[in-house]
């Protein structure tokens, strides 16, 4: 009841997405007009993301964790006693984040500030604790035990359900999605890791070595182990890690109970013939080891496993300790009842005979619906259990050193030492998240890279980055199964969006409408199940097991069905009427014979339209309501409209694309099928006309275009940011971009286009620009670059400081310091030449001494100067205090920057190309109108690559243009060609996008008509500036005395092998000798003729004379060759010759 | 040869003129000032402050060509050049703002001033006589008048926005007389420059200086001096009922009529029409049909930015024009 009314009043909060709905003329169509299911279902979709969000998966995971998880850690660990005192207990009774016991919120300090002052965003997490001290037990509430870092816009931070008034006091974008944490000042993303789905039975098999096995991945709060069942000679063993060999699987069986070999027979093979024949072999290697009883099954079991345990076992507890904790984990035995083990393993034995016996009935590993995604939740979930362990454990030890101590004055209060270690939960936590290292002792987990720094290369950028998922496949492996775009990936993941080269088809990102499920109840389900029907297992015998449908609840047998197909009515009826939760899914898998139901996390599924009787249920009424606001995306959850599917049960479903194509067999219906893209595919205009690769190459492109990144993007203070000075939205849009609000923070421009060869200086992609429109501030973009000093303070109270400047006669400032305001920093505003200096630090010369020879301090000047090829003007200076006390200067450097030769540009499709030349104005070729081009594009652009989604963009921009509208360009729909060209034509223009240009050199006209409009394009990253480099001369490497290599350290550029055979061919010996030697490290030397062995001085110290000695030039490497060779114990010895004999 | 430049449905011919010596063995094509004289023309369809459209008949089209590139790109106008800023407190940068003013169009007479000698010391470069001051000094500040439910920064705040009509002139010198009549004014007062909230502050000075467009584009005293070639539509078989309506519909409104008694479509005025080759792509007016361009009538349209009229724009391209003749008349290489 209490929850119905928190819903309500969410309902009637006001919301800006929402107001805009309630608008007269919402995205092109007002309230009045006629609703249509077949064209407005789409709005399903807007109301699906506002209720959703754009990360939701992320925030749900972090909000299951920190609400949910955390008590579960918290009941799993809840005792700590000690091993002194028997009389001492400390138990916790609740765990909060951010929230006093009394409902008081702790304030946090604000995510830009923590940005800004290189902070962690995180809240306290609060115990509550019951204690003895003495006899007394005693209650505290509140105890800190340390800081989670929060994740943004979770429902811990202080951003959550905050309008766009107070995100703007906050200094945060409204538009900003959220999902990511702050440590250290730097914004870290938990990236979304794919992994084979736990606890489920997996049947693979290898043809060639003609093995079948099926495994399962046991995975628990301990621990985590891998059970098989093999085949092995025609013989089926159970293979595990713990157990050194391999036991017959009748063996197994055996030790679980299960004695009589008809009860095996009728556990794995029912009364089919034809796997009783496969598997009667198994029954014979039993009776050959003389194995009858369960006892003996056990013992021989219990000497075959690995141990190392302190106290010695008996073979027989060892036999039982192995099958009943560490075969098959996951399930756990009460009072040693191992039937429900032997069932699981009767059951995976199954399998691997149902996959001897017909090849077909293996699993595919990349099915979708075998993988898992696991979250932030779940990983800080682990992490936190293991600091939460190590942090109890490290409680009771230091706990037993005081109790053990035998008279103590007062009486212990363990409240004292809770605190001391209060530091490794929240230190453990950073550390983790900064580095992205996740080693867990508990699972031997030892992972590196799951986390990474949130791209704010643009909004684009950052968003993609929050709807990523990796693999933890292997990258170096080539194998193509995990890579290759699989059938079941369809409205789940991005079709389009995964990287090119090694991570190719390894990294890929979610669809626009996806939902990743948290962790479910199974007992409720069980029962549930059993109340409709399901014959419980612990109650059925042995042969009727596999007469009917078993009915399997997260891989596990619980009972079995006469009716499957009524079963899953019901069980659907259920979840449509919100009696549960609506993200279990259940399946029928005909194949096995088996009803599925899963309530697990990290499965993957999508709302869908329900079709009953051959008519969707979602009426134009529903979707009147939906955008007059009384209705919003959970209702239609409720009402049943709209369900979720996983793709396990998708795959059981008939599925139409539109509203034609329903008939009495469709059970669901598309919301809308350009949901089959992600975020990043979704800026693409008419992705269904290229070539599927172009699109590909967009996804990895539009996150290096320079555009708007946020709202707050002036007051944020990044490494490096790229900003676009006039982004423009796109003339043809899709209704991804709306939805995602690209068109709010746009990473490009309508650039006028003409696709024609023009001066040669345009092969290879290169772009002809107009020199004028980058006057007038075409492609112009500014650079952003953070330097942070630090004045440190030393143990010997000494400090950095910062100077003023330094004058010269007549009172002006040095040239050095021109910049420098009286306090030693950079003013605001300025303009920094290379070499000036815009942080005026000084530190101490005597640091390391003591604090007691107090001399006068020393200071030495170690100023921050600029260098680089073009200047810069100094945006913001920040000073602020770090966690650790130590002033921090922050210094924004900005630059300008308007577009030159050699810049990167590209299309949406795909169609990258430098700047090749830019052109004069007058120069260009013209229109009637007298427009010219902004870009001239060359047309061998086009035939080779197909993207003919460009050409349309460009008439569909035209179109729009000339009729003063946006166009759409979205995926499977958009504007029409048809209408577009129609309006081209009732402007005055050519239905084909082609006019007639006259030359701007000769002034007549041309030859040709020339394909000439708007397409939108972006401003990449890679720009001149930025890599341009040459040196004539410059430092050297200390070892090998050589030219440094690279551009940061101001390298040499390399004359390598291929070119150095070159000049051999060539036969100008003398440049190399002066490329190779003179010009880089030439070093002379004094050569002893006799012993052939280096000297100095014109003396050789091996031969103690200064007779034979010869001075020559060899390469300083060559002489450190030697010498590291005589180091070894192996002596070159020159041997010089004349080369004209006298 | 015909002087019909010939639209095709997928390409142009006849593009290049040939009227000169050597080309055919039927008459030199000399260059004769007097035939030049007698055919030329010059017919004004309209001229505004900004915008003016005229024809120019029987040219070559490298004339043509030469007025127009001239106008964009060599005809001197004031823009402004340096800005000094003595405060910025908006969200606006120093670089971008200084972008933005330098593209205001002023209205200036550029004769009024010299040209900038670029060789001397930067102390001494500026004078009164070659460069014009225009200052920009805003703040804002709350309205406390303002209704409290108002959300409208334009009402809450004064001086939000601010505007090119902002920039101030300020005489040097002798310009105070000389530009008592004519105060220098951006042409557009209404160009937004910034945007501004309580407490912040701009504070600069602009030097505006002589340029040519071909330096800059905001130089340029044209917002685009371009020209195109007159229509031609030959109808070589009557089109008659229909048909005619239809073809009608191909081309712009007005060009063609329907002579009322035989129902046939007649050209009424080529001019008007966009030629956007719609008639092209109808198969039935294959054969009656040819369109076309008159190779040396070219309907110019010049825009001005609004420091001079269209006409001087031209005239001072002409005069550009006669200049760089007679320079090379002089110039020692051709004697």
């Amino acid at each position: 009841m209490a929850a119905k009314k928190v819903q309500k009043q969410t309902h009637l909060k006001k919301d800006e997405t929402f107001e805009e709905l309630l608008k007269p003329v919402y995205k092109g169509k007002k309230l009045t007009d006629e609703i249509s299911t077949a064209e407005d279902k789409w709005n399903l979709l807007p109301a699906f993301l506002k209720v959703k969000g754009l990360v939701k998966q992320h925030l749900d995971s972090f909000n299951y964790f920190v609400d949910v998880d955390l008590r579960k850690i918290i009941k799993a660990n809840q005792l700590i006693l000690s091993d002194v005192d028997p009389e001492f207990y400390l138990k916790y009774v609740d765990i909060r984040v951010g929230q006093r016991s009394n409902g008081s919120k702790d304030y946090l300090t604000p995510p830009h500030e923590c940005r800004l002052r290189d902070m962690t965003y995180s809240a306290p997490i609060y115990v509550d604790i019951e204690y003895t001290r003495g006899r007394n037990i005693i209650m505290h509430k509140d105890v800190e035990i340390g800081r989670m870092p929060v994740m943004l816009r979770s429902n811990k931070c202080i951003l959550h359900e905050s309008d766009e008034a107070m995100m703007a006091k906050l200094n945060e974008c409204p538009l900003d999605p959220g999902g990511y944490f702050i440590v250290n000042g730097t914004e870290k993303v938990i990236l979304v890791q794919e992994q084979l789905s736990k606890n489920r039975i997996i049947v693979e098999a290898d043809e060639k070595k003609a093995i079948v096995q099926a495994s399962v991945t046991s995975s628990t709060h301990e621990r985590k182990s891998k059970t098989y069942v093999v085949t092995k000679n025609e013989k089926i063993y159970l293979k595990h890690n713990s157990i050194a060999e391999d036991i017959p699987i009748v063996v197994v069986l055996k030790a679980c109970g299960i004695v009589s070999d008809l009860e095996v027979m009728q556990l794995v093979c029912g009364n089919d013939s034809s796997y009783q024949d496969i598997f009667a072999i198994n029954l014979e290697e039993a009776a050959k080891l003389n194995l009858y009883t369960q006892q003996q099954a056990l013992e021989y079991i219990g000497s075959k496993v690995k141990t190392v345990r302190r106290q010695k076992l008996s073979v027989l507890q060892e036999g039982i300790e192995a099958i009943a904790t560490t075969v098959i984990a996951h399930l756990t035995v009460e009072a040693l009842d191992f039937r429900e083990k032997a069932l699981y393993i009767a059951i995976m034995t199954r399998r691997v005979v149902m996959a001897i016996y017909n090849p077909k009935m293996v699993d595919d590993r990349d099915y979708v619906g075998n993988k898992r995604l696991e979250l932030a939740g779940q990983l800080i979930s682990l992490l936190f259990e293991d600091l939460f362990k190590k942090f109890n454990s490290d409680f009771k030890a230091s706990i037993d050193k005081v109790l053990k101590k035998p008279n103590r004055a007062m009486e212990y209060d363990a409240l004292l030492s809770i605190n001391v270690h209060s530091n490794n939960i929240t230190s453990g936590l950073n550390r983790a998240i900064s580095t992205g290292n996740w080693s867990l002792k508990r699972f031997k987990m030892e992972r590196a890279g799951v986390t990474h720094v949130l791209s704010r290369l643009s909004y684009i950028s950052a968003l993609g980055m929050m709807t990523r998922i990796s693999s933890q496949f292997e990258k170096s492996r080539k194998v193509s199964g995990p890579r290759a775009l699989q059938p079941s990936q369809f409205g789940m993941l991005c079709t389009a969006d995964t990287p090119e080269g090694e991570a190719c088809g390894l990294v890929k990102n979610l669809a626009l409408m996806t939902h990743i499920t948290t962790d479910d109840e199974e007992e409720p389900i069980k029962k549930l199940c059993y109340l409709l029907g399901v014959e419980d297992i612990s109650l059925l015998d042995s042969a009727s097991l596999h007469l009917n449908y078993g009915v399997h609840l997260n891989g596990t047998l619980i009972g079995t069905t006469k009716y499957p197909t009524k079963f899953i009515t019901h069980f659907r009826n259920l979840r449509r009427s919100s009696k549960v939760s609506a993200f279990i899914s259940i399946y029928a898998n005909s194949h096995q014979k088996a009803v599925h139901i899963a309530t697990d996390g990290g499965r993957i599924c999508r709302p869908l339209i329900i079709v009953s009787d051959g008519q969707s249920r979602v009426k134009a009424d529903h979707l009147k309501k939906l955008l007059d606001g009384e209705l919003v995306f959970d209702d239609f959850l409720k009402l049943g409209l709209v369900e979720y599917l996983d793709v396990n049960e998708e795959n059981d479903s008939f599925i139409a694309l539109y509203e034609k194509d329903i008939d009495q067999n469709i059970t669901h219906m598309e919301i809308e099928p350009f949901t089959v893209l992600g975020a990043v595919a979704g800026l693409i205009p008419y992705p269904h006309h290229n070539q599927s690769p172009r699109n590909t190459y967009q996804c990895a492109m539009g996150k290096q275009a320079i555009g708007a990144i946020a709202y707050n993007q002036f007051k944020r203070i990044d490494t490096l940011l790229y900003l676009m000075i006039y982004p423009q939205q796109p003339m043809v849009k899709t209704k991804t971009i709306e939805l995602i609000d690209y068109d709010k923070l746009p990473a490009g421009q309508n650039a006028t286009v003409a696709v024609m060869s023009y001066s040669g200086y345009d092969i290879e992609d290169a772009l002809v620009l107009n020199k004028s429109s980058i006057d007038r501030g075409f492609g112009r973009c500014e650079t952003r670059r953070k330097n942070t000093t630090v004045l440190k303070r030393y143990p010997n109270h000494t400090q950095d400081i910062i100077g003023g400047m330094r004058v010269d006669e007549n009172g002006e400032p040095i040239w050095q310091h021109k910049c420098l305001g009286p306090d030693g920093l950079g003013e605001v505003g300025m303009k920094l030449d290379s070499g000036q200096i815009y942080i005026n630090k000084s530190i101490p010369t005597n640091s390391g001494d003591g604090v007691l020879t107090n001399t006068q301090s020393q200071y030495k000047e170690t100023p921050v100067i600029y260098r680089a090829p073009e200047p810069s003007h100094i945006d913001q200076v920040m000073m602020s205090v770090s966690d650790n006390d130590q002033a921090l200067i922050k210094v924004l450097l900005r630059q300008n920057r308007r577009p030159e030769l050699g810049d990167k540009f590209s299309s949406r499709h795909g169609q990258k190309g430098v700047c090749g030349i830019i052109v004069k104005q007058e120069d260009m070729p013209f229109n009637d109108q007298g427009i010219c081009p902004d870009i001239i594009m060359n047309p061998h652009g086009f035939p080779s690559r197909m993207t003919v989604g460009k050409m349309i963009e460009l008439i569909s921009g035209k179109a729009g243009v000339l009729n003063g509208t946006l166009e759409y360009g979205t995926c499977f729909g958009g504007s029409k060609l048809e209408d577009m060209t129609k309006i081209l034509v009732d402007n005055g223009f050519n239905y084909s996008g082609k006019d007639m240009l006259y030359s701007g050199i000769t002034g007549e006209c041309l030859q040709a008509y020339i394909f000439f409009g708007p397409i939108y394009y972006q401003k990449l990253k890679h720009m001149v500036l930025d890599k341009m480099h040459a040196r004539a001369r410059g430092p050297r490497a200390v070892l090998t005395r050589q030219p440094t290599e690279g551009r940061s350290r101001d390298g040499g550029l390399r004359l390598g092998e291929m070119e150095r055979d070159c000049v051999i061919a060539y036969g100008a010996s003398q440049l190399l000798l002066e490329r190779l030697m003179i010009s880089s490290d030439a070093f002379e030397v004094d050569v002893c003729n006799k012993c052939g062995l280096m000297g100095y001085s014109g003396w050789c110290t091996t031969c103690r004379s200064a007779e034979n000695i010869n001075k020559m030039t060899i390469p300083y490497a060559a002489k450190l060759l030697f010498q590291e060779l005589l180091s070894m114990n192996i002596a070159p010895r020159l041997r010089l010759e004349d080369i004209f004999q006298q | 040869m015909s002087n019909i430049v010939g639209i095709e449905y997928n390409r142009v011919t006849n593009t290049t003129s040939n009227d000169f010596p050597g080309y055919s063995k039927e008459g030199d094509n000399e260059w004769d000032v007097e035939k030049f004289k007698n055919t030329f023309d010059v017919q004004i369809e309209s001229l505004t402050e900004r915008e003016a459209n005229f024809d120019l008949i029987h040219i070559d089209t490298s004339i043509a060509n030469a007025f127009r590139r001239i106008m964009i790109s060599e005809v001197p106008s004031l823009a402004p050049e340096h800005v000094y800023f003595l405060n910025n407190t908006s969200v606006i940068q120093d670089e971008v703002l200084a972008h933005r003013i330098g593209l205001v169009p002023l209205k200036v007479d550029p004769d009024m001033l010299t040209w900038v000698d670029s060789t001397l010391p930067e102390e001494e470069r500026f004078t009164d006589e070659n460069t014009i001051v225009l200052t920009l000094n805003v703040t804002c500040t709350r309205n406390p008048d303002a209704p409290k439910d108002c959300t409208d920064p334009k009402i809450l705040y004064r001086n939000s926005s601010v505007y090119a009509h902002d920039l101030k002139f300020e005489p040097q010198g002798r310009q105070a007389e000389l530009f008592a009549k004519c105060p220098v004014v951006p042409a557009d007062p209404d160009i937004l420059l910034a945007k501004l909230r309580p407490g912040q502050e701009i504070s600069l000075r602009a030097h505006c200086i002589l340029g040519v467009g071909g330096d800059h584009a905001k130089f340029s005293p044209v917002a685009t001096a371009s020209y195109r070639l007159l229509p031609h539509i030959n109808i070589t078989k009557p089109i008659t009922g229909e048909s005619a309506k239809k073809f009608q519909k191909c081309f712009s409104p007005g060009v063609i009529d329907i002579d009322e008694s035989t129902g046939e479509a007649v050209v009424k005025d080529a001019r008007r029409d966009t030629v956007s080759r719609e008639v092209l792509r109808h198969e039935e007016f294959a054969d009656s049909v040819k369109l076309g361009r008159v190779r040396d009538h070219f309907i110019f349209n010049v825009e001005s930015t609004g420091a001079m009229t269209p006409e001087e724009i031209f005239f001072k391209s002409v005069r550009i024009l006669k200049n760089k003749a007679e320079y090379l008349k002089n110039c020692p290489i051709t004697q």
